[in-house]
């Protein structure tokens, strides 16, 4: 109760510093819009129903980008974790693709792909895949032998130890990947939408820029960070609580 | 009782069994030329200072090791990785944390393809067996040091092994809720008629629990002497006759574990 009265407090401070820099008009109205004007846009744009689309399109290329990352992530941190081979070959080129910032593949994917569906996607994948084979793989590695060894000694062999006893095991590994792996695929979806007519919310954003249209620009802006936030609090917090309670890593 | 005696069948045979490691330092004998019968419903408890191969003895037992020389017999056949027939309890328990108490109870029916409803109830009859049945939907970190001892147990013992194989199961444990689990095991072995295996450094204990208790050497691990508890049953730690077989195995016991610290601590510390 009182964490959500003091961040409510918070963010009417903000909004009515906001409100008084804009309206002291240090800054021309198009460039530094007011938080009432913001509102304003947010309003239009859900009511003719452009940012809804938005929204749809950004949402659907993102199942798609980071369901393929999260599949083939964590196949391939499994991969790392089982075989010395793959560790020694693979993996270090894995680290160090993950240093790429998901934008240095943008050119690439237009290169290859076009302005297309396809680049986009090509992006998040790019920008996501990797962080959750890297914690995937540190997720198995750290399974507790004594885990292994309980769950072969109840007769659990191949797939089935994979699936009963490494997957569960190496969870609270891979939350963090899958939570780190969401904020890059949303992050590079929006950079990958801006490149062309894509009608998601990069597109938006760059709209708002090509008419000068400060407001709707900071509108899109708060409804990806709002976006971005719900996830991270709705799914994956949810997830990471209640592995901690079931795994007794927290008092209840 | 009578009917075990007069029905000695093997059930596992260890034939001059051997395991080497290698180390950094060098190859480390942990068991050599082990020759043991456990007979079928026989309660044993292998007994010797740390560091003698007692867990060896019984991951080989397990399946879960492979012995360097010697072989490993299950009812007359060869021991080739881990069977249903065999469950091991160990130290650490190994219960899964993100399963609840009796889903942890059902794994091992479930790994056997077990359909869901008779999963169910044979947990409950085995989890009934420990006393824990209010518990069923807990989590693991939820319940005590004896009370996850217990959960181990019925785990164990819901897929009906033969034979248990217990790795200093209650070294951990406080002594009154040790008490309690020897005369729940005690119990639980002479309702279900298991081969156990039970592995200690705890000489009372061994001599509390066992029909027959052996000596292992240390290093290298060798069966140093075998005694017989012919002790009735149930048993009581606080008794005389208990209490004096204990200390003539103590005896014994002592001379491997002053060869046990020799080798930890080295010469200078002898005086």
């Amino acid at each position: 109760m009182r964490k959500s009265v003091r961040q409510l407090g918070f963010y009417i401070v903000l909004i009515a510093l906001w409100h008084l820099v804009a309206e002291l008009k240090i800054w021309p109205p198009y460039l530094f819009p007011s938080p009432l004007s913001v509102l304003d846009s947010l309003r239009t744009g859900f009511g003719d129903r452009t940012f809804l689309i938005g929204m749809g399109i950004s949402m659907k290329r993102i199942l798609i980008g980071y369901g393929f990352s999260v599949a083939c992530g964590a196949a391939l941190g499994f991969l790392l974790a089982a075989s010395t081979l793959v560790k020694d070959t693979l993996g270090g080129l894995v680290l160090s693709l993950q240093s790429l910032p998901s934008l240095c593949w943008l050119p690439l994917a237009v290169l290859w792909f076009g302005l297309t569906e396809k680049a986009i996607l090509f992006v998040v994948v790019m920008g996501s895949l990797l962080a959750v084979t890297i914690n995937t793989e540190t997720g198995v590695r750290h399974v507790p032998r004594i885990y292994m060894m309980a769950g072969r000694n109840l007769g659990a062999r191949g797939h089935r130890l994979l699936l009963h006893v490494v997957l569960p095991a190496s969870l609270p590994y891979m939350v963090t990947g899958l939570k780190q792996g969401w904020a890059f695929a949303w992050r590079s979806l929006i950079s990958g939408e801006m490149i062309f007519v894509s009608l998601g919310l990069g597109h938006l954003l760059m709209m708002g820029r090509d008419l000068n249209d400060m407001s709707q620009v900071m509108a899109v802006m708060i409804l990806i960070m709002g976006i971005g936030y719900s996830v991270d609090r709705l799914i994956f917090e949810n997830l990471e609580n209640r592995i901690r309670r079931q795994w007794g890593l927290v008092a209840a | 009782m009578l009917e075990t005696l007069s029905n000695p069948k093997t059930k596992l045979h260890l034939r001059d069994v051997s395991r080497t490691f290698k180390t950094p330092q060098g190859t480390l004998t942990a068991l050599e030329g082990i020759d043991l019968e456990v007979r079928e419903r026989e309660f044993l408890c292998v007994l010797g200072p740390s560091g003698c191969g007692k867990s060896t003895l019984l991951n080989l037992m397990a399946g879960l090791d492979e012995p360097t020389r010697g072989d490993v017999r299950i009812d007359g056949h060869l021991v080739e990785g881990p069977g249903t027939d065999r469950i091991v309890i160990f130290q650490e328990l190994g219960l899964f944390p993100w399963l609840t108490v009796r889903e942890n109870v059902e794994f091992g029916l479930r790994m056997q393809g077990v359909p869901r409803a008779e999963r169910h109830s044979r947990a409950q009859k085995y989890l009934r067996m420990v006393h824990l049945s209010q518990f069923e939907r807990s989590h693991v970190h939820q319940l005590s040091g004896g009370m996850k001892q217990r959960v181990a147990l019925a785990r164990s013992l819901v897929t009906e092994p033969d034979v248990l194989l217990m790795d200093e199961p209650f070294a951990a444990l406080d002594a009154q809720t040790r008490d309690l689990l020897h005369e729940e095991l005690e119990r639980i072995w002479e309702e279900t008629g298991k081969t156990i295996v039970f592995v200690t450094h705890n000489v009372r204990e061994a001599v509390r629990l066992g029909d027959r208790v052996i000596l292992l050497t240390f290093r290298p691990g060798r069966v140093k002497r075998e005694f017989p508890v012919k002790l009735p049953r149930p048993r009581n730690l606080e008794d005389p006759k208990l209490t004096l077989m204990a200390r003539t195995v103590v005896a014994q016991l002592k001379e491997e574990i002053d060869k046990a610290v020799e080798a930890e601590y080295g010469y200078e510390e002898k005086r």
